[in-house]
């Protein structure tokens, strides 16, 4: 081993210590900045030691490249806002999914006469799988994105033996895997893999619906850093290596928590179709009914409130009502009322994402409280004000055994004192499901766009 | 023995195992608050597959082989630059209640 390529293993080994003491300080907010600093060092000291030892003769088109992912990832960072970070973020799992995709198909093609010579099972079984773990998750993720950008709707596509035309992609893509290795010379079956990985990666998100995103970008974020990993193996890259398992354990960690929280399995998440429209009897008529009341009732409630509790879900992203959210907890706080933020889990469209649409809105990041911080102070709460969240306040998790929610960690809601919830309409949740609070009689329900029942219920408390 | 890939496997085999398992433990004492910006940062330390582009880049004259692996540089950049840029944008808005310029308190 030449001198330059012992020294690189060393600069290698330094950012890899840059990129696991970034994770470390991620885990508190005074550190975090530090922390991403930290990753984007390491970052740097790694492509330098890369260029320096590797002879990149076609420095033109390293530059174009460079130009263009400047150009496109620039404006993206800087200009998304708040509520389209989790289509970002899916955004970013299928480019970084193609690159090892495409990456791991230029490594077949410029190693294939050595793989044939020597026989080499082992590294074109690892590059197989990898491109199969890295096309599905492209197009698995560009259809997250268009999902939660809107470009096609967010209920699942469901159709009868949906699970088996999906699997039968799959089984393909994996059989010519096997005959890709047998006959490694057989160039031609490599497109005949990544189609069928890209379409099992297509019909595997499409049947998802919209409310299980925050596991499916978990999911998707776990494929893309093991694919990544995988890479390494074959290249004998050990930052590679490090950097996409950390990558796909991190991804890994995430989906479990937002799965726990959901208390569903991956299976049923990726392959239940939860969230579909249902048709015909198979919807209960409601016979119950439910009275709406107006902001100026809840302000008069509030005008005696010493502690309120937001709970917010991705209505509040939607109709884009943080703002007024903050606004009207400014109110109450000159009043002397204490505020605090409720977070669920997977309220949003990915882990963390009511957190940064809070903090976008100036919310002091120690008025969010988790799940199970929140839980036990909602007997001694006044008032809880829901803006668009719905499942993950239906007491019927707790108590109804034949509720598909069943189960559930729920943020109790209803054992406060009194609970406004703003509704578009009495309809149910993403899961089908009827919300029990409807029904309660410390229940307010208020009819309206979160942004619009807020504002008015600003007004009527400043003109108290 | 004639794979280098079979050969380098027994090290690279325990720098995975390894990692995995440090990452669960890093991941798992990461804040709630900070999920989202954690996807951004673990992301952008993922397009280290640049590197592995760049290797590619430098093996080959072949056009197609240099047309994949200049995609998947310019893909992965795409990712470094991005992931960086957002995570220390979301970060920047997470503020203390005291650095709250309208406190109550």
């Amino acid at each position: 081993m030449s001198d330059l390529a012992t020294l690189s293993l060393y600069l290698y080994a330094v950012s890899i210590l840059f990129f696991i003491l970034s994770l470390r300080w991620m885990s508190e907010v005074k550190t975090s900045r530090r922390g991403n600093w930290s990753a984007a060092t390491g970052m740097a000291i790694a492509i330098l030691t890369t260029l320096l030892v590797y002879m990149i003769h076609q420095v033109d088109l390293l530059v174009a490249a460079v130009v263009v992912g400047t150009i496109i990832g620039t404006p993206i960072a800087l200009k998304v806002p708040m509520t389209a970070v989790p289509q970002r973020t899916a955004m970013s799992h299928a480019f970084g999914s193609l690159a090892v995709a495409l990456v791991g198909a230029a490594e077949y093609y410029q190693d294939k006469a050595s793989i044939i010579g020597n026989k080499d099972f082992l590294t074109i079984s690892i590059l197989c799988g990898e491109m199969v773990l890295g096309f599905l998750t492209f197009t698995g993720s560009t259809i997250a994105f268009s999902k939660l950008q809107g470009i096609i709707p967010g209920r699942p596509f469901i159709y009868p033996g949906r699970i088996i035309v999906s699997l039968a992609n799959l089984g393909i893509a994996v059989g010519f895997s096997v005959y890709l290795v047998l006959h490694p010379s057989q160039s031609f079956v490599l497109p005949i893999i990544a189609a069928f990985a890209l379409l099992f990666g297509f019909l595997l998100v499409m049947a998802i619906g919209g409310a299980d995103m925050p596991t499916v970008i978990a999911i998707l974020n776990s494929f893309a850093g093991m694919s990544a990993a995988a890479l390494g193996f074959v290249l004998d890259n050990k930052i590679l290596i490090v950097a996409g398992s950390l990558d796909g354990s991190s991804g890994l960690v995430l989906a479990i928590i937002m799965s726990q929280a959901m208390n569903r399995s991956f299976i049923n998440i990726l392959f239940g179709g939860v969230g579909a429209v249902k048709k015909g009897p198979s919807v209960i008529a409601e016979t119950r009914t439910v009275q709406g009341y107006t902001p100026e009732d809840v302000a008069t409630i509030l005008a005696n409130a010493r502690s309120v509790v937001f709970a917010p879900g991705y209505g509040m992203a939607v109709s884009q009502a943080q703002h007024v959210v903050k606004e009207l907890a400014d109110v109450l706080q000159s009043r002397g009322i204490d505020v605090k933020y409720a977070i669920h889990p997977v309220a949003g469209r990915m882990p963390g994402h009511m957190n940064v649409l809070l903090a976008e809105a100036n919310v002091p990041y120690d008025q969010l409280y988790e799940m199970d911080r929140i839980n036990p102070l909602f007997p001694e709460t006044d008032v809880v004000i829901v803006v668009g969240a719905n499942d993950v306040t239906n007491p019927a998790a707790r108590t109804r055994k034949d509720s598909p929610l069943f189960g559930m960690p729920i943020l109790d809601v209803d054992k406060a004192k009194t609970v406004v919830f703003i509704k578009r309409s009495t309809g149910p949740g993403f899961s089908g499901v009827n919300n029990e609070l409807f029904y309660l009689p410390n229940t307010m329900m208020v009819f309206g766009d979160a942004k619009k029942v807020l504002t008015e219920l600003i007004t009527a408390m400043k003109s108290q | 023995m004639t794979s280098q890939v079979l050969a380098d496997l027994p090290v690279n085999l325990i720098i995975f195992i390894l990692s995995t398992f440090l990452g669960v433990e890093l991941i798992r004492h990461v804040s709630r608050l900070l999920h989202t910006p954690l996807m951004s940062l673990t992301n952008a330390i993922s397009s280290v597959s640049f590197v592995a582009a760049l290797i590619v880049l430098s093996e080959t004259t072949n056009t197609f082989i240099l047309t994949l692996a200049t995609v998947g540089v310019a893909l992965a950049f795409t990712n470094i630059v991005s992931g960086f840029l957002i995570t220390e944008r979301i970060l920047r808005m997470f503020r203390p209640r005291n650095k709250e310029a309208k406190s109550s308190k």
